[in-house]
């Protein structure tokens, strides 16, 4: 739950600005919006030209645009972000070291690999074609048969052993943990085969595997590499909006002077001040000022909050209105917010214990396999086969059932279908996402800023009642009187207006004194004055009320009913009062609903709730909502949630429509179908294919193309994926 | 024969030149911003070399 407030603050972007040593001052930049040649072209002409900017060069694929300035005095980021804004292309400051630049060393390992193999298995094929032609009769003599083989030799065992570099890792740290991942028949495999191949071709026999090495390796290493990019990309849009966090805090010093600190740094007893549209660092005492809080992020409350001399303030709490000078009584990890961050980082190691199908088919694959193989050494021994001739079936046993398809049939199908929810703007963080989000069947949604729009907007008022109050709501930046004002549109502002923090807004309108605020401010006769309500009237004359409310999402009544019909049972988690709860599930046709939650409550009516059984989906997007989303089984958040909502979500979704949970489902589940369809296929292959090995039908043609024939397959029928409705 | 052991280690000579320069686009950024380097051309350039 979080209520955006149309404030427009200007805080100090110093703490943004990085020195290199010997260098100038820089600024990075996230920009939204830029998408061709003439938006790049004016982007760079028009930040370059502002005042004390030496360069400015923006990277179109990641949006990130990196200013440098002459010195550090004249160094002016607000003037950069006001001149992006100008322009249409609203940006914000981030911090590049948090969006960590290293993360990507794992991709650019992982490709340099993939170009190795892919070099070896066209390297390689070139000799292994002759030996397969030698095998259907063609003129082949045995000088040149060795000859051959020992060029493939000399190709694919540098290459193997480069480009096997990830799976023997993984496989090696997988043995330390006393488990067996997919890596571990994977390396087996292929070193068993190179060892294999150089006897034979020692010994000068026909069965040398060196091109079903490292093609096996090439075919793998493009799934391995589709699944890290689909990790990667949802990883830099998390780290970058973790980076967007505001990392900084105004101080005032004994002598009255203010200094910008990071937020880590506040101690015990500070003075803080904290102006409109900045959020309170850390849990801390008002000295002096008024201003009215919005403590929605925290609590889930609609409602505005006053704050006064001698009361506390939470970490996290929007200032709407006045400045306000503080007393820090905790520094920032003994603040509330750090307390939901614990439980946040709690449920994602939670959360990365989930099994993910991909390991637990290698879990059932691993031990069948290399029982399959070893019984066939000691069958064929056993029947008089010769020891060479029957680890030679042993072996062929391992390569054609090396799980090529099965390492391809996931990360295939998970691309497949995130590419087709980025479509439809729905990120998707990781594969394992997408599976656990197949296995849920209830779904708990927050009310405010995810049912509901978030945003207050005028009930039912005439137009012309409307614009005789709009010139003073002009002028006011109090967030009912600015819905008021857009619901008039443009026009005249009052004169002499005086805005009264915590009571309204004074003026003259056409040289008539009104008023434009609480009942008792303006002089209505209102018993009592409600937080969603304004109240208008001139000296003298009759008061009028409007009303606000916090719309429903326009297809929210119809996403809940779709996913009833999907079988799902829909529930409501607020920290609103259970009133406006009440009215808003009902409007959604949501039965299930709970109001007055905290947000510790809240992760554990979750956690009540997946003990008694349920795979719970929770759709959130509030800082009370966060811990909660970290516990569920998978979680959701919309694009204008809150940073560390975003986070703690497995799929963040953009635009208006709550229609994306119900694509987002369908998707998942069809990814799944067509994950366990590929694993079917691949153990049919298998039944066929391993038993043929064993009987001594395969040959190293037959194994590559059986090999190559099984992935084609199990890739096509992931991209059935985007096709489908 | 002596045709063949004179063009196979020329072939895969010439594979690994390819490999060494996809190292090399690779350590060099190539592929950092595949869209801002297709939209550049596109630009008249005013401004002398990029920093």
């Amino acid at each position: 739950m979080a209520l955006t407030y149309d404030l427009s603050p200007a805080p100090d972007l110093s703490a943004f600005l990085k020195q290199r040593p010997g260098g100038q001052p820089s600024l990075d930049l996230l920009v939204t919006g830029a998408r061709c040649a003439a938006c790049l072209g004016k982007i760079e002409r028009e930040t370059a030209a502002v005042k004390g900017v030496t360069g400015a060069r923006l990277n179109l694929t990641t949006g990130k645009l990196s200013v440098t300035f002459d010195d550090l005095p004249s160094a002016d980021p607000g003037a950069v972000i006001a001149t992006l804004d100008r322009l249409g292309y609203p940006a914000s400051p981030f911090d590049p070291d948090q969006a960590a630049e290293a993360r990507d060393r794992e991709g650019r390992q992982l490709i340099l690999c993939l170009a190795v193999a892919a070099f070896g298995a066209m390297n390689t094929m070139m000799f292994s074609v002759p030996l397969w032609a030698g095998l259907f009769g063609q003129e082949l003599g045995p000088a040149t048969r060795v000859v051959m083989q020992w060029w493939c030799a000399l190709v694919a065992t540098p290459c193997v052993l480069y480009a096997g570099r990830p799976f023997f890792a993984s496989a090696w740290r997988s043995l330390k943990a006393r488990r067996a991942n997919m890596d571990v028949p994977i390396s087996i495999g292929v070193l068993l085969t190179l060892g294999i191949s150089f006897s034979e071709t020692i010994l000068r026999g026909r069965d040398a595997y060196f091109d079903a090495a490292i093609s096996l390796l090439f075919l793998l290493l493009i799934g391995r590499w589709l699944d890290h990019q689909l990790k990667a990309r949802a990883r830099s849009a998390a780290a970058d909006l973790l980076a967007l966090q505001a990392p900084a805090a105004v101080v005032v010093s004994v002598d009255g002077t203010e200094h910008r600190r990071p937020i880590g740094e506040v101690r015990v007893g500070d003075m803080l001040i904290v102006r409109p549209g900045e959020r309170v660092p850390v849990d801390s005492l008002v000295e002096s000022g008024s201003a009215e809080l919005d403590t929605s992020l925290l609590t889930g409350e609609t409602t505005v909050r006053q704050a006064r001399p001698g009361q506390v303030c939470r970490a996290g709490v929007l200032n709407l209105t006045g400045v306000l000078r503080l007393q820090a009584l905790a520094r920032s990890e003994d603040s509330a917010v750090a307390a939901i961050a614990r439980m946040v980082e709690a449920g994602a190691q939670s959360k990365s214990k989930y099994v993910q199908l991909a390991d637990r088919a290698a879990q059932v694959y691993v031990p069948v396999v290399h029982t399959a193989a070893a019984l066939t050494f000691a069958a064929g021994w056993a029947l008089g086969l010769g020891p060479r001739e029957a680890l030679l079936r042993a072996v062929a046993v391992l390569i054609i059932t090396c799980p090529c398809a099965l390492g391809l049939a996931v990360p295939a199908v998970q691309v497949a279908a995130s590419a087709r929810l980025f479509r439809r703007g729905v990120l998707v963080k990781s594969g394992a996402a997408l599976e656990r989000l197949a296995e849920i069947n209830h779904v708990v949604f927050d009310k405010t800023g995810v049912l509901t729009e978030g945003r207050p907007q005028l009930l039912d008022a005439p137009a012309p009642v409307v614009a005789l109050a709009a010139p003073l709501a002009r002028a006011s930046i109090h967030p009912l009187a600015k819905a008021l004002a857009e619901e008039a549109g443009a026009g005249p502002m009052a004169d002499e207006v005086v805005e009264h923090p915590g009571l309204g807004v004074e003026g003259v309108i056409a040289g008539r004194r009104a008023r434009l605020g609480r009942a008792e401010f303006v002089g209505a006769p209102a018993p009592e004055s409600l937080e969603t309500e304004l109240w208008f009237g001139f000296e003298g004359e009759t008061k009028i009320r409007f009303r606000f409310s916090d719309r429903l999402r326009s297809d929210a009544a119809e996403t809940v009913a779709a996913l009833k019909a999907m079988g799902l049972t829909v529930e409501v988690l607020s920290g609103d009062t259970q009133m406006a709860v009440a009215a808003a599930a009902d409007a959604a046709g949501i039965g299930q609903r709970r109001g007055g939650l905290t947000p510790i409550g809240k992760a554990d009516a979750i956690d009540v709730l997946q003990s008694g059984g349920h795979k719970v989906l929770m759709v959130g997007d509030g800082l009370n909502d966060t811990a909660a989303l970290a516990r569920a089984h998978a979680a959701m958040a919309p694009g204008s949630a809150l940073d560390a909502s975003q986070n703690a979500a497995d799929l963040v979704f953009s635009g208006e429509r709550l229609g994306a949970v119900v694509e987002a489902i369908t998707a998942a589940r069809q990814a799944r179908r067509l994950a366990l369809q590929n694993f079917g296929f691949a153990a049919a292959y298998n039944a066929v294919a391993a038993p043929a090995a064993m009987l001594g039908l395969v040959n190293p043609f037959l194994a590559a193309l059986a090999m190559s024939g099984s992935s084609l397959v199990v890739t096509l029928n992931a991209l059935r994926l985007r096709s489908a409705k | 024969m002596n045709i063949f052991m004179m063009l196979a280690p020329m072939s895969v000579f010439l594979g690994l030149i390819g490999i060494g320069a996809f190292w090399w686009t690779l350590s060099h950024g190539q592929y950092d911003d595949p869209a801002g380097d297709a939209a550049r051309i596109l630009l008249d350039d005013t401004d002398g070399p990029l920093p």
